[in-house]
């Protein structure tokens, strides 16, 4: 069971959290200017990463605010977890996980 | 006694316990294993083999013994089957039986599989029982499961009690050897919050059995005891012993079974049998040791032959003595001091064969000047024996004549594997290493580190050296402060690191077992690699080799030695199997712990429901909630019940018990713009007061939810949604705010358990309702279909909805969730004289079908668009986005053929069709038929007087008044297609 840190509650099991897919697919600001394939990309084209995979998580039995955490899919090794809007970047190394997805 | 010495051991002698094994009474002594109690009453044939039954005894004296599985209890309730003997702790009474055989462990009809053995090798199941495939069910798989198996599954339900914790830990330890324990006094005296498990029910490992090694000064049992009382003495360090650390999970989450009072035999006090920790640990330490491996000969599987080191183990641990005359076949030192402890215990060595061509050092010194016969390049050959081993040939290698010596015990050893399970389950890179012929840890993943055997480390010294240091490592990943290194002296006779892998059975035509527990032999891995099989992964699959209980725990390497051999490869090219939980079998009452009967699943429950029980209500389950489905009366069916309901609700009143509908409120400044932007409706015009029926797609176009959403004040609104949709969708609509439109001012709330709802509907609803209405003006002017006003009912707040989901005049009267009961016996006992009914979920369903009011998850499938269903016109056309708008608009949502909602009467009026029934335009077309649809909605239609259905229908529109057909099982059934209103097709009675 993945301990995933919440931006907002701290590091907290698996359990407590619903897993929201990949991250950073912006809605499209006016659909009906897309062509069909364009949307169709939207819509419905993946990611399918072997390695660093930028996904949505909701902490929907704690705060159920979503935010956005980058976990190796080989290791399960959280890198970090950010706010939504927030750069994954400028997440201090202090707050970041350690391996074991617990904050140093 | 001729099996048990007279001292020595841990066991204790003045608690005689008795138990009975197979019906036949035994005795033995506290402290002792079930398989130590049979060798010390010479018992060595305790089970009959998998696929041959053949007979088997003792291998080992561990977790991970293949042979020696027992059913164990003597009550249905508690009987558990599969149990290792080695690992069952005697009590007093303890009853057990044999698996496998019949009639009798000695005299086994199954062992006839054992003559046939030359039609049972690998992969025989797929290729002989390929056709037909319809044997499989009625005569393959029967026959299977009664010749080959383990135990039997106990016929009561478990009557045993099962608990689950969590835990949190800074250094997690795993294994009480030598290694663990120097980690656990690294860990404890640094002040770190210390779990140290092990699966067996005394701490020590080795040492347990240990006895020439000095450590810091004091024999290896007396430095034991001091270290358990420190590490008892330390309120940091928890101790677990008979705790199994089964299984690894991401991020040092480890699962451990911790058996609480099996050894204690009838239950005492309020305790479980098991415990299962979930702890999650910064640090963890394995120090799980090492398997001796078999080694693989002709016969080597007969009773009497077991590990050089579980010799050991039974004979220092528990004084148990397993034979008078042993042969030792080995391929390392270790056996040699295996040999000289029963020799000092008066066991005859018969011999030592060894495979080494010159065997030499300090343990091979001790052995010949002992007196024993060491015999360089030397094999086993075969051995003989009918039910327990009498003889072994030996020969020297190559030679073409072989010497017969009688035993009655042999011990063999191939060296020891290091036992890398949990560490692979951590996903830790393993690597191989030549000169121990084993897989050992390479690269963590996790936060953790091996110490000990199990990262190939076998001298007691260099061990325990390892193991301080690994948990003074661990204390420092935690963030603790280590105490200083301490060096820890040992004194003791160590061993190189000899071993073999593979197969040592020569040019032999007899077979020799690599995977004891599923009967697996060389011939099969060998047939194996030749029909092509080169992954060990494909290799074990076909073969079975290692999917046993055991996981081949004693066979793994060796297979791989056979595989490399037979392909020319080297070891690491054939590859490893994958290591999965759980480590040992564990018992699904753990896993299920408090998770039975009541306690399984949540029970959703309304305020009206112990009213509709007291009335009768057959209840069903939607989602986790509890509906009433109908109300029968004396001597009712469910068809009279649901028929008499309709009547009601069409000619006077009903009363439903609505309160399970989803609720969200929505509020804010910008709510009108939300719901614009989630549901297809537009919602900016609508006013205050007034009700709309709201439609909510996915982004890919398809419905998803529906419901009534009354608008409160311009900033508010009371959003409903289906009963099993409710968190769905308020998890959508969350989803939206938080993540694509963060600007909006909008808050949603969940209200599904505030508001109790108490549907209202027939002609007569009004005239019951006024009376009990305050400060809302009821009347079809002021009040009109799908209107909402807020006021009081019975002195109750409410807000009180004018719908209709039956086509009947309607209310919906929305009461704190707290007054549900009140309010529902206020209008029950104001509706008695117009006969007021009650009714449930099916004559609901039967109304809006008569109405062609659809139901989404029944007349939807998440295939289906607005228009689909008929309901385009609540798709907002001006609106310039919504939550699916651009879905609609691809060219395969608006073609002429989609499945479109229609109703459908049978021919013969008196036919009710089956929902889910496909639907053809020929019948007579040849199976299969070329579907165009299904049912979604039948029903019998009290008010019709005929039975009326519901269909998604390829191009369904454009077949109104065509017939189309129903093949069912027993016969076609015509059908007309119609527009799916059935009942009031004007709509006149809901204006009442
Ligand atoms: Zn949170």
């Amino acid at each position: 069971m993945l301990l995933i840190k919440c931006p907002f509650c701290g590091p907290r099991p698996e359990i407590e959290f619903a897993y929201g897919g990949q991250a950073h697919i912006e809605r499209p600001k006016d659909p009906m200017s897309l062509d069909d394939e364009a949307w169709a990309e939207y819509l419905y084209i993946r990611n399918n990463t072997r390695g660093v995979h930028s996904e949505r998580w909701r902490h929907i039995n704690g705060c159920a605010r979503f935010f956005n955490v980058r976990r190796d899919t080989i290791s399960d090794e959280i890198l970090v977890t950010y706010k939504v809007g927030e750069a994954p970047d400028a997440v201090p190394e202090k707050d970041r996980p350690t391996k074991g997805g617990a904050v140093r | 006694m001729k099996y048990r010495l007279s001292s020595g051991g841990q066991v204790d002698r003045s608690k005689p316990l008795r138990f009975s094994f197979d019906g036949k009474g035994y005795s033995g002594f506290a402290g002792d294993t079930l398989a130590s109690a049979l060798i010390a009453n010479g018992v060595h044939l305790v089970g009959r083999s998998f696929k041959y039954h053949r007979p088997r005894g003792f291998m080992s004296a561990g977790s991970d013994e293949p042979n020696a599985l027992v059913g164990v209890g003597d009550d249905e309730a508690r009987y558990t089957p599969n149990l290792r003997a080695t690992q069952v702790e005697l009590f007093d009474g303890l009853v057990a039986e044999s698996q496998n055989r019949w009639p009798s462990l000695s005299l086994d009809f199954g062992g006839a599989n054992d003559a046939l053995s030359r039609f049972l090798t690998a992969g025989f199941y797929y290729k002989t029982f390929m056709w037909p495939a319809a044997a499989w069910k009625r005569l393959y798989e029967p026959m299977i499961r009664r010749a080959a198996g383990l135990g039997r599954a106990p016929t009561a339900a478990d009557a045993d009690r099962y608990t689950q914790l969590y835990s949190h830990c800074d250094v997690l330890i795993v294994g009480a050897g030598p290694a663990g324990l120097a980690a656990a006094l690294a860990a404890g005296r640094s002040g770190a919050k210390t779990i140290v498990c092990d699966e067996q029910d005394r701490m020590g490992g080795t040492l347990l059995s240990e006895r020439e090694a000095i450590i810091d000064g004091l024999p290896a049992a007396d430095w034991l005891a001091r270290t358990l009382q420190e590490l008892g003495s330390l309120s940091n360090v928890t101790l677990l012993p008979r705790t199994t650390a089964f299984g690894w999970y991401p991020h040092n989450f480890l699962g451990l079974s911790e058996r609480v009072t099996d050894h204690l035999g009838r239950k005492e006090g309020n305790l479980p049998r098991e415990r299962m920790w979930q702890v999650r640990a910064k640090e963890v330490v394995l120090a799980t040791g090492a398997i001796e491996r078999p080694l693989v000969f002709p016969d080597n599987d007969r009773p009497g032959i077991m590990m050089a080191e579980a010799a050991r183990t039974y004979l220092n641990r528990y004084g148990a003595v397993p034979g008078s005359r042993a042969v030792v076949f080995t391929a390392c030192d270790s056996a040699y001091r295996a040999a000289l402890e029963l020799k000092g215990a008066g066991v005859h060595i018969a011999a030592i064969a060894d495979v080494r061509p010159a065997p030499e050092g300090p343990w091979v010194e001790r052995a010949r000047a002992a007196g024993i016969d060491v015999r360089p390049s030397t094999l086993v050959t075969a051995t003989h024996g009918r039910l327990h081993i009498s003889h072994a040939d030996l020969a020297s290698e190559g030679a073409s004549s072989s010497e017969t010596v009688p035993c009655d015990l042999l011990l063999m050893s191939g060296g020891f594997t290091p036992s890398v399970h949990l560490f692979s389950q951590s996903r830790g890179k393993l690597g191989y290493d030549e000169a121990l012929k084993s897989y050992i840890p390479q690269k963590s993943v996790e936060n953790e580190r091996s110490v000990g055997g199990c990262r190939g480390l076998f001298d007691l010294g260099a061990s325990i050296a390892d193991g301080f240091g690994g948990g003074l490592g661990a204390v420092r990943g935690a963030g603790g402060t280590p105490v200083t290194e301490q060096k820890i002296p040992v004194f003791v006779q160590s061993f190189g690191q000899d071993g073999f892998i593979g197969a040592l059975n020569g040019k032999s035509r007899r077979r020799a077992w690599v995977d004891f527990q599923n009967d697996v032999t060389v011939k099969d891995i060998e047939l194996a690699t030749r029909e092509g099989f080169r992954s060990i992964e494909h290799v074990k699959r076909y073969t079975t080799t290692g999917m046993a209980t055991d996981q081949g725990k004693t066979s793994n390497m060796n297979a791989l030695g056979i595989v490399s051999h037979a392909l020319d490869l080297p070891v690491p090219k054939v590859g490893l199997t994958t290591f999965r939980p759980p480590y040992t079998p564990v018992t699904f009452g753990s896993f299920a712990g408090q998770s039975r009967g009541k306690l399984f699943d949540p029970v959703r429950q309304t305020s009206i429901h112990d009213w509709a029980a007291e009335h009768g209500a057959v209840f069903e389950d939607v989602s986790l909630w509890k509906r009433a489905h109908y109300f029968p009366r004396q001597g009712e069916d469910m068809h009279a019940a649901v028929r008499r309901e309709c009547a009601a609700v069409r000619n006077s009143v009903g009363i439903f018990d609505a309160t399970t509908l989803g609720k969200i409120e929505v509020v804010g400044k910008d709510a009108a713009e939300f719901m614009n932007r989630m549901y297809t409706n537009a919602w900016t015009k609508l006013e205050p007061g007034r009700l709309r029926y709201g439609l909510m797609l996915r982004e890919d176009g398809f419905i998803t939810d529906d419901g009534v959403v009354g608008r409160m004040a311009t900033d508010r609104f009371h959003v409903t949604t289906t009963t099993g949709g409710a968190a769905r969708v308020l998890a959508l609509m969350e989803d939206y705010l938080q993540t694509e439109w963060s600007d909006l001012d909008v808050w949603l709330t969940s209200t599904t358990e505030q508001w109790a709802v108490i549907a209202l509907q027939g002609p007569n609803a009004r005239k019951v309702l006024e009376p009990l209405v305050e400060g809302i003006d009821l009347s079809r002017e002021a009040m009109p279909h799908m209107s909402v006003r807020e006021g009081r009912i019975c002195g109750v707040p409410t807000r009180l909805f004018r719908v209709s989901f039956t086509g009947e005049l309607g209310f919906e009267i929305n009461v704190p969730m707290g007054y549900g009961r009140g309010v529902w016996e206020a209008i029950y006992a104001a509706g008695k004289p117009f006969d007021i009914t009650p009714y449930g979920t099916e004559t609901m369903h039967v109304l809006r079908a008569e109405k062609g009011y659809i139901i989404v998850g029944q007349e939807t499938d998440g295939t289906v668009t607005p228009d689909d269903v008929g309901l385009a016109w609540a798709v907002g056309k001006t609106k310039k986005d919504f939550v699916g708008k651009r879905s609609l608009a691809r060219p395969a949502m608006t073609r002429d053929d989609r499945k479109q909602l229609v109703g459908l009467l049978t021919v013969d009026p008196k036919v009710v069709l089956e929902e889910g029934a496909q639907i053809v335009v020929d019948p007579r077309e040849p199976v299969p038929m070329t579907m165009i649809g299904h049912v979604t909605s039948s029903y019998w239609s009290a008010a019709l007087g005929r039975s009326v259905a519901l269909a998604l229908v390829r191009g369904g529109r454009a077949r109104i008044g065509k017939r189309l057909h129903v093949p069912m099982a027993a016969g076609n059934i015509e059908v007309e297609v119609v527009t799916p209103v059935f009942y009031d097709t004007e709509g006149k009675r809901l204006d009442g």
